[in-house]
């Protein structure tokens, strides 16, 4: 057989050709022909269960799912026969039928696929029984995280494809069979008491509102409306990118001033930036690896565990303590930039700014699920309060600033409040993988060297990319005094992205078929530009477009290096004296649990 | 609560940490303990580096690996059309006033589990059953009475 | 009315035979032979689907791959069916001869038996046969051997692709076809799947030769087959029969005398009234069956026959795709609500139509088949649906 052989065939009577193995779906995209399909997504296998795809194969007895149909030679395919609209149409009022269709109070009411079909294929009234009364009292709603709504479930099984292929996590997977067929956790625990890492991915993949995440919109509202509060918000790197999505530009807009100007317009006290404490980790994250290194090659301490790996991504932290508890001494004990903020923000902010702690509401913006879960883990609270009080997601932000009735695109720019506003490129980059990497090693490579990275522009081009698992190493040469035992060494790192790659990365790591000192792990596609709470849909054009945006924003700031971040300089001299200080270990670092198997 | 450590290991060794080893380490479970326990599908789970999830998933899909507690002996009763024509009714009346349990349960001593199940491949001797693995074919009330007092006195 | 034939049995499945004779005859055919030997026979599958067996032993040997298996499909599930019981209680050799020859048909030395759960009780006594069978194997210069994987009910198994993903330690969920099993199948390996009964039929072919084998039946469906008459009858059980009878002779020979209707090839397959006995051939030209034949009397209220059959589909479909496990629901809850008063009778238009979608929409064999109990019987029998 050639290779890249092409097949011609027949769609609607129109003429294509495309590549052996393409399906009917695939040549219709080529024809600029619609054809609807739910449990398709392009980041994960074909499945083809739903049957929303189905077309016409002249001369076969039965329709053809065109997400799962290879094209043949010579075919005629006809997307919109009466046979198939009619059954079209069956298969849309059926999926209606088991899904609690209260749209109107819905979460995902307006962004939702189903939706969008009843809208094309099903009006008035609805042909079928409801079954959806054997499905209630179907809602989990133990998790911080992620709800689970089975009753609006239409078990298209994307979010158990997602959760095995993209993060191998298998947290839910499908169960029973026949009309009792359905997505659970291990024996139907709630999603809070199992392996789920609460990474969101599910949810940006459920074509409906069964896979949400637990909103906290109402609870910020109130902390703003109280006067007795100072409310404080830190908005993460990747959400600058990403947000715009969800307000009606295209994706990779920057949109950075604008959203200050909103929650600063949304009535937040200060509108700070995790920007800030993405450099203060790779201050602390950056020590820590040096002292680990000296540990190791210079005083051959076997208790000190190498390589080190970032802990910045509470998805993956869950993973580890649940997937490779024996590897936790890897894990860099730094708390994540979210919570160093809010740890600073009850202690650091607090006294500089003559606050009374207990008055302070922490809220941030994440790009992420899982953030809702490490701001609630009872680690988090070393400033004596509830470190982060509210975290939301990109999505939520932005519902939050259509409720407030703000025309976001007529909005000025403005900048980030201080204290804890500044940040360098080298934090913005943490929003996209690679980027804690290239960061880190923009200062470490400066504080043992004394120059910069020997990179344009300090681009360090090759951990960049969207390769699953990336692996760079770079040969430290002209180390000063204090620094000689790394001189000649070659620093060996990789850069896993989503589980399933971080996966291979551990499991080659613990059984010792790999040797590095550095790792970085970030539990979603992409990084965190790819979070769970980012807007919805996610494929990988749109994540590599919120990437550009992340290199453009760094190009674009003067600063691109965190130890050069003067607000870093400050809270250092001011307040934890140096990196790794006593009380930087009291304030920023934390410890990890061993968690359940199932 | 039964031990399975031993279990699942010499199962694990006898069939494997494949995959395709999953069914038939599921089933000599089932086969010693008439059902899984939850603890049970963790160890294998973990034996075969699969997530507990896709193991409670599987299993679920197969009516004879039971998730949920069930007795020594677990009656399962053709439901199907022909027995269900040829008086499958009573025969389940006349277990469960024998057993003093209705379908879906287990009596309190736990012998004794009663469910009803989808065509078993006996419609010319209808109605039929099966205890553990042995059918029981062209039942009457009279015929159970006596297969179940056997397995009493067992 | 169609040319029939009439009723007439034979004894070639359970008829014994020396496996030794036919393995050593065997033996000194090519590939080529042997397939050509089947294909010249006219036998198709005697599982229900009926696919020309001769085919699907050629497209798997011409696979270049060098693992390769034969599958022996003992998932008999569909009610009414147990004829596969009966051939591996009592020739349990021949199915494995079937496989022994079918494997050197295809270039495979691997056979797989994958026996439903329910017949688990007849495991120790077909292993024990097996051995001697894999001695037999070995004398006889044969490289293959056979084993035995259990289902743990799930009629869904039954179907080809969900049969290999249950062996493969998963849940039994049909795949996207193609790729076809001779090309991807078990493991992803060209795999040639067939029914207990289809092997020992290759056996038979291979002792008798294609020629006295085409003499039974008719054109299209050459051969005999075994069939699993139950219901109301006076004499439930398993018979031979050549294809190619009319319903109306198989009626007088096996009917209680006030024959309703037949449910012929079970509940994936159709309901036959009375007025349409004559001209009904049993056979690949008018209503094939796996060999599920199911006599229902006067007495008998077709809604029971038919809920029955809806409660069967709607626990036993794998879930996976919309018609089937939504479309199965609906149907049953239909009727349900028809019979209750609650939806007029015109309701049974839309289920219908909802039957019609399932048969071309579904992703494998059941949800399609399903549209054929449900309309064969609701078409024939509308009163006793809505009354």
């Amino acid at each position: 057989m050639k290779k890249n052989k092409m097949i011609n065939l027949k769609i609607n009577n129109q003429s294509v050709s495309v590549p052996e193995g393409s399906t009917i779906l695939q040549a219709a995209q080529k024809l600029n022909i619609h054809i609807p399909t739910l449990c398709n997504h392009d980041d994960l296998c074909v499945a083809g269960n739903c049957r929303v795809c189905v077309v016409e194969q002249k001369g076969a007895r039965v329709l053809v799912a065109a997400c799962a149909q290879p094209v043949v030679e010579g075919m005629e395919i006809l997307t919109n026969s009466l046979k198939v609209r009619n059954a079209r149409k069956h298969v849309v009022e059926l999926l209606l039928s088991e899904h609690r269709a209260d749209c109107t109070k819905c979460y995902r009411n307006q962004n939702c696929e189903l939706q969008t079909l009843a809208n094309e294929y099903s009006f008035g009234d609805h042909i079928f029984l409801d079954l959806v009364g054997r499905h209630e009292q179907m809602i989990d709603y133990a998790s911080c995280a992620i709800i689970k709504d089975d009753s609006k479930c239409i078990r298209c099984q994307r979010c158990v494809r997602t959760c095995s292929e993209l993060q191998k996590v298998s947290a839910i997977a499908v169960s029973g069979k026949g009309a009792d067929m359905k997505i659970s956790t291990f024996h139907d625990r709630p999603i809070s008491h199992v392996v789920c890492t609460n990474c969101g991915q599910c949810v940006n993949r459920c074509p409906t509102g069964a896979l949400t995440e637990k909103n906290y919109i109402d609870y910020v509202w109130d902390a703003i409306y109280d006067t007795e509060k100072h409310v404080v918000v830190q908005t993460a790197p990747a959400v600058r990118v990403a947000l715009g999505e969800d307000l009606g530009y295209d994706p990779g807009e920057r949109v950075t001033g604008k959203m200050v100007t909103a929650l600063k317009q949304l009535g937040f006290d200060s509108v700070l930036d995790t920007d800030f404490s993405a450099d203060l980790t790779i201050m602390e994250e950056g020590t820590e690896l040096l002292t680990r290194l000296k540990k190791v090659l210079v005083d051959k301490d076997k208790d000190t565990a190498l390589p080190m790996t970032t802990s910045c991504s509470p998805g993956w932290i869950k993973f580890i303590e649940h997937k490779y508890p024996k590897m936790l001494p890897n894990v860099s004990t730094c708390k994540s930039p979210q919570q160093m903020f809010g740890e600073l923000a009850k202690t650091y902010y607090a006294e500089k700014k003559g606050l009374n702690p207990e008055n302070i509401v922490s809220v941030s913006i994440m790009p992420c699920t899982a953030k809702k879960f490490e701001a609630n883990r009872p680690e988090m609270r070393d400033s004596g309060y509830k470190d982060v009080d509210y975290v939301l997601t990109t999505r939520e932000f932005a519902i939050m600033i259509k409720q407030a009735g703000i025309d976001f695109r007529t909005l000025e720019s403005s900048h980030y409040d201080s204290l804890m506003g500044d940040s360098s490129g080298a934090a913005v980059i943490f929003g996209a993988t690679g980027g804690v990497m290239e960061a880190a090693i923009r200062t470490a490579y400066e504080i043992v060297t004394g120059k910069p990275v020997p990179f344009d522009n300090l681009n360090i081009t090759p951990v960049r990319g969207m390769e699953g698992v990336k692996e760079a190493s770079l040969k430290i040469e002209g180390c000063k005094k204090e620094w000689k035992f790394l001189e000649g060494v070659e620093l060996k790192t990789a850069i896993a992205h989503g589980l399933t790659n971080a996966n291979k990365v551990m499991d080659a790591v613990s059984k010792g078929k790999a040797t590095y000192h550095f790792i970085e792990i970030m539990a979603c596609p992409g990084g965190c530009i790819g979070g769970g709470g980012q807007p919805i849909p996610t494929n990988i054009d749109i994540r590599q477009k919120r990437i550009d945006a992340i290199y453009e924003e760094d190009m674009s700031l003067p600063i691109r290096k965190s130890h050069e971040n003067p607000e870093i300089i400050q809270l250092y001299n001011d307040f934890l004296e140096k990196p790794n200080s006593h009380k930087a270990h009291e304030l920023l670092h934390t410890h990890y649990v061993e968690r359940v198997k199932y | 609560m039964y031990q399975t450590n031993n279990l699942v290991k010499d199962l694990v060794k006898k069939y494997g940490r494949r995959r395709d080893s999953l069914m038939p380490i599921l089933q000599g479970i089932v086969e010693k303990h008439n059902f899984l326990t939850d603890d049970a599908m963790v160890e294998v789970a973990t034996e075969l580096d699969i997530s507990a999830a896709e193991v409670y998933g599987t299993a679920s899909f197969y009516s004879f690996l039971d998730t949920e507690p069930r007795g020594k002996y677990v009656i399962r009763v053709c439901k199907t059309i022909t027995c269900s024509m040829k008086g499958k009714h009573e025969i389940i009346e006349a277990l469960e006033d024998m057993l003093k349990i209705k379908v879906g349960e287990t009596t309190s001593n736990g012998m004794f589990t009663l469910l009803e199940t989808n065509c078993m491949g006996w419609c010319h001797k209808a109605p039929a059953m099966l205890i553990n693995d042995t059918p029981y074919t062209e039942l009457t009330r009279g015929k159970i009475i006596k297969v179940i007092k056997e397995y009493m006195e067992k | 009315m169609m040319k029939t034939k009439k009723i007439s049995k034979v004894d070639l499945i359970f008829e014994h035979i020396d496996p030794r004779e036919i393995l050593i005859k065997v033996h000194g055919m090519s590939s080529e032979e042997i397939i050509e030997e089947i294909l010249e026979s006219g036998l198709k599958g005697r599982g229900g689907a009926g696919f020309p067996t001769g085919m699907k032993w050629k497209f798997c040997s011409e696979e270049k791959e060098k693992t390769k298996y034969i599958v022996c499909n003992a998932d008999e599930g569909e009610p009414g069916t147990f004829k596969d019981r009966e051939i591996l209680d009592r020739v349990a050799y021949k199915v494995y001869a079937g496989m022994a020859i079918a494997g050197k048909a295809v270039g495979a030395k691997t056979g797989i038996i994958y026996l439903r759960g329910e017949y688990k009780f007849l495991l120790p006594q077909l292993r024990m046969e097996l051995d001697s069978f894999h001695k037999l194997l070995k004398e006889t210069g044969y490289d293959f051997e056979i084993d035995f994987r259990l289902g743990s009910g799930a009629y869904i198994c039954g179907e080809e692709s969900a049969l290999f993903e249950s062996i493969e330690g998963k849940r039994g969920e049909p795949r996207n076809k193609p790729p076809y099993p001779t090309t991807a199948g078990l493991f992803g390996k060209p795999t040639t799947i067939n029914n207990v009964e289809t092997l020992v039929n290759s056996v038979i072919i291979m002792k008798y030769g294609s020629d006295r084998y085409k003499q039974m039946g008719t054109r299209y469906s050459t051969g005999a087959k075994v069939f699993s008459v139950s219901g109301d009858t006076p004499i439930p059980g398993i018979y031979e029969l050549e294809l190619g009878m009319s319903l109306f002779e198989f009626v007088k020979e096996f009917g209680d005398g006030d024959t309703k209707t037949v449910q012929v090839g079970g509940a994936a397959g159709f309901c036959v009234p009375r007025k349409l006995f004559a001209n009904t051939v049993i056979g690949f030209e008018g209503v094939p069956t796996g060999g599920s034949m199911k006599l229902f009397n006067s007495s008998r209220s077709m809604y029971n026959v038919l809920h029955n059959y809806l409660e069967f589909f709607t626990e036993e479909s794998c879930g996976q795709c919309t018609p089937c496990r939504v479309g199965c629901q609906q149907l049953l809850k239909g009727i349900e609500s028809v019979k209750k008063g609650e939806s007029q009778s015109t309701y049974l238009n839309e289920l219908i139509k909802l039957a019609d979608t399932m048969k071309i929409a579904s992703k494998c064999g059941l949800g399609q088949s399903v549209g054929n109990a449900f309309k064969s019987i609701v078409e024939n029998f509308r009163e006793e649906i809505i009354y």
